[in-house]
C-alpha cells in the first residue's frame, strides 16, 4: 500500500513541520525548536494513534490550504483558526477520516495563535539531528528549514499497524482566553532588578506585540527596571525564561529560542503554563504571578503526567461526573461513572 | 572562581550552576569539566547540559530527578576536580580586510594602528572556545588583545555573510551562516562551521582552542574550490589538529 502526501496549495502565514524538538545539541548552539504549544501538539498525535514523537504541522494565525492525495486520518488541535474540509467545518480535538482528494482550508479565527495538524503516520520529512522540527533560525529541518509554501509536497509515514483513533478526554480541551495568568519562578537573575522592578513585573499587565514569533513573546507594558547594567555574561536559556533588555520590556522565550543569552532573566515561566503563552496573539494580555520552586515542581509533575499514555487511556475509559445536591439542609454527593469499552 | 558553586533556580526543569565571575579561562575549564562529568556520569533524569562562559545550565525531568536529588549529586561531585577532556587545536584560515572584512579599516582607526598590525594582533592569540550560541555552531572566542577590542556596531547589519569573523569588545566570533549581526567584521573564513546533516554538526566544541591563520584572497578561493569539490566537511579534517600543541 502506498502512503499518500499532503500537497501545499497555499502556505498560510507561517506553517512549519514540527515535532517534540531537537534536544541534545544546545551546547553547539542548536535551538531545541519543536512545537511551541506542546500540549495541543501531543493531543493531536494521541488522537490519530501516533507515537508522541511523530511530526505534524504547526499553523500560525492564518492557515494554509492543503490537499490530501490519499485517504488518511487527521486531527486538528490548538487554536480554532476556522478549519474547513471540502467546504464543511472540520471538528477539532478528534480524529477525522479524510478522503483522498480532499482539501483542508482555514476561514480564520479570533482566539489562540497556533493550530496543530497530526496525520496518521506523521509527516515523514527526513530527520536532521534526530528531529523533523523546522529550525527557522538555523534554517534546517522540516522542509529545507523554512515555512511551507505553495508547491511543497509532504510525504506521510506509514501509520502504525492497528493504531486506532483515540478520543481526547474532553476535560483536557483548553480554552484560549485573551488574557492569561502565567505562573513563574523568580530567577535565575532576579537580583539584577530593583524591588520596584520586581513589583512592576508581577503587578502589571503585559500586551503581546506583533513582533512576537516562535523565538519568543515580545511584550509591551510598564518598564521593568534593572539595578545596574542590563547585560550579564551570556548563559544558558531555558524555555520560558523572561529576559529583560535595557528598555525594560520583557521577552518570554519559546521553542525556537537561542541557546544562550546575554540579558538578565527575571523569572522563568513554569512548564505547566508555558503552552498557554504560545497561544497568545498580538494584543492579548498576560499577568505574571510568582510561585515557589516547590509549587512549580508539583505542578510540573502533574502537568507531565498528563502525557502518560496509560493515564490518558484510563481517562478515556472512565469519566466520572459528580453532582452535589442540598436537600432539606443535608448535602448529598452523587457520582456517575461512564465507561467506554473499546 | 567561586569557592562554592552558586545554584540558581531556572524554572521547574532547569538549574544554573555558576562557577565563577567574569570571562576567565580557568573558570571556563571547570565549566567544561562539570558539563562533561554530568553528560557522562550524571544522574538519571538529566536531559541536557549547556555549558557557557562561567556556568552550566542543567535541564532535568523533575518527576524523575527531584531538585534536591540533583543538588545532592552536584554537592558530592564538587569534591572532585573534573577533567574537561582532551582539548583540540583547530587552525581556521581567515582572509582579512577588503570584501572579506569591511570593518578592518575602522578597527585600525579605532586602535590607531595599521590594518596589517590589527591583523597581526587578531591572529596572534591561541583563542579558547568559551561556548557556542547565538546561532548553530557560532563560537564565542576570547580574548581579543585589548588594543583592538572595539565594541559592536550601534545598529546591527541586517545581513552578515556566513564565514565572517567579527569582534565585539574582547570577544571574537565566526558567523557560520548568513544572518543579521552587530559584530565588527575584519575577515572571513572559507570553512563551513556548521553542517546540519553531519553529526556532530559543528566544527568547534566548547573547550577547543583556535588559531586564526591569515590567508590571501587567492588561497581563500582555493579553499572554497576544495569545499565545492569534496564537500565542506572534507575541510574539517584538514584544520583539526587533535590535541596538537600549536604546530600541525
Amino acid at each position: 500500500m502506498t502512503v499518500g502526501t499532503i500537497r501545499v496549495i497555499e502556505g498560510g502565514l507561517l506553517t512549519t513541520v514540527q515535532d517534540l524538538g531537537r534536544p541534545g545539541y544546545q551546547m553547539l548552539g542548536v535551538s531545541p525548536a519543536g512545537a511551541a504549544d506542546e500540549y495541543a501538539f501531543r493531543l493531536a498525535n494521541w488522537a490519530v494513534g501516533n507515537p508522541p514523537e511523530a511530526a505534524g504541522l504547526e499553523i500560525t494565525l492564518v492557515g494554509p490550504r492543503l490537499l490530501f492525495t490519499s485517504d488518511t486520518l487527521v486531527a486538528l488541535t490548538g487554536a480554532d483558526l476556522g478549519p474547513v474540509l471540502d467546504g464543511q467545518p472540520l471538528p477539532m480535538w478528534q480524529a477525522v477520516r479524510v478522503r483522498g482528494g480532499s482539501t483542508l482550508a482555514f476561514a480564520g479565527g479570533t482566539r489562540g495563535c497556533r493550530a496543530y495538524l497530526a496525520v496518521a503516520g506523521g509527516i515523514d520529512v527526513p530527520p536532521v539531528l534526530g528531529s523533523r522540527s523546522t529550525d527557522l533560525l538555523g534554517r534546517f529541518g522540516g522542509v529545507d528549514g523554512r515555512a511551507l509554501r505553495a508547491g511543497d509536497e509532504l510525504p506521510l509515514g506509514q501509520p502504525p499497524p492497528g493504531a486506532p483513533p483515540r478520543p481526547i478526554p474532553p476535560e483536557l480541551v483548553p480554552l484560549y482566553p485573551e488574557e492569561v495568568e502565567a505562573r513563574v519562578v523568580l530567577g535565575p537573575q532576579e537580583d539584577h532588578f530593583t524591588s520596584e522592578g520586581l513589583r512592576v513585573f508581577l503587578g502589571s499587565p503585559y500586551v503581546v506585540t506583533p513582533q512576537s514569533d516562535r523565538i519568543g513573546l515580545r511584550l509591551e507594558g510598564p518598564a521593568v527596571r534593572h539595578r545596574g547594567r542590563a547585560d550579564i555574561i551570556s548563559d544558558g536559556m531555558p524555555a520560558g525564561a523572561v529576559q529583560v533588555p535595557q528598555d525594560g520590556r520583557p521577552l518570554v522565550v519559546l521553542a525556537n529560542r537561542q541557546t544562550v543569552g546575554g540579558y538578565p532573566k527575571i523569572a522563568t515561566v513554569i512548564s505547566a503554563d508555558l503552552w498557554r503563552l504560545a497561544q497568545l496573539r498580538p494584543g492579548n494580555r498576560v499577568f505574571f504571578r510568582a510561585v515557589t520552586p516547590e509549587e512549580a515542581h508539583r505542578l510540573a509533575i502533574r502537568h507531565w503526567q498528563l502525557w502518560d499514555e496509560d493515564q490518558l487511556a484510563a481517562r478515556v475509559r472512565q469519566r466520572t461526573t459528580r453532582w452535589q445536591l442540598t436537600v432539606a439542609g443535608f448535602r448529598y454527593s452523587l457520582s456517575l461513572e461512564e465507561s467506554t469499552e473499546e | 572562581m567561586y569557592a562554592k558553586p552558586r545554584y540558581l533556580v531556572a524554572g521547574d526543569s532547569s538549574l544554573v550552576v555558576e562557577l565563577g565571575e567574569g570571562i576567565d579561562p580557568a573558570v571556563n575549564r571547570r565549566v567544561q569539566g562539570l558539563a562533561r562529568l554530568i553528560r557522562e556520569r550524571g544522574p538519571a533524569g538529566v536531559v541536557e547540559v549547556v555549558p557557557s562562559y562561567r556556568s552550566v545550565l542543567v535541564y532535568y525531568r523533575p518527576w524523575e530527578l527531584p531538585l534536591h536529588a540533583l543538588l545532592g549529586w552536584l554537592a558530592r561531585v564538587e569534591l572532585y576536580e573534573s577533567d574537561p577532556g582532551p582539548s583540540r587545536l583547530v587552525r581556521i584560515p581567515v582572509a582579512y580586510g577588503g570584501e572579506f572584512g569591511p570593518d578592518l579599516d575602522e578597527i585600525a582607526r579605532f586602535s590607531r594602528l595599521s590594518p596589517e598590525e590589527v591583523v597581526a594582533l587578531h591572529s596572534a592569540p591561541e583563542y579558547l572556545v568559551y561556548c557556542l550560541g547565538f546561532a548553530p555552531g557560532f563560537p564565542f572566542l576570547g580574548k581579543v588583545p585589548p588594543e583592538i577590542a572595539m565594541p559592536r556596531l550601534a545598529t546591527p547589519r541586517t545581513r552578515v555573510p556566513g564565514g565572517s569573523v567579527g569582534i565585539a569588545g574582547e570577544q571574537t566570533g565566526i558567523y557560520p551562516a548568513d544572518s543579521p549581526g552587530g559584530w565588527r567584521l575584519l575577515g572571513r573564513t572559507p570553512l563551513s562551521l556548521f553542517i546540519p546533516h553531519r553529526d556532530p554538526p559543528a566544527l568547534l566544541k566548547p573547550g577547543d582552542r583556535v588559531r586564526l591563520v591569515p590567508v590571501s584572497a587567492r588561497e581563500f578561493r582555493e579553499w572554497e574550490e576544495r569545499a565545492r569539490r569534496h564537500g565542506p566537511e572534507a575541510l574539517w579534517d584538514e584544520v583539526v589538529v587533535e590535541g596538537g600543541e600549536g604546530g600541525g
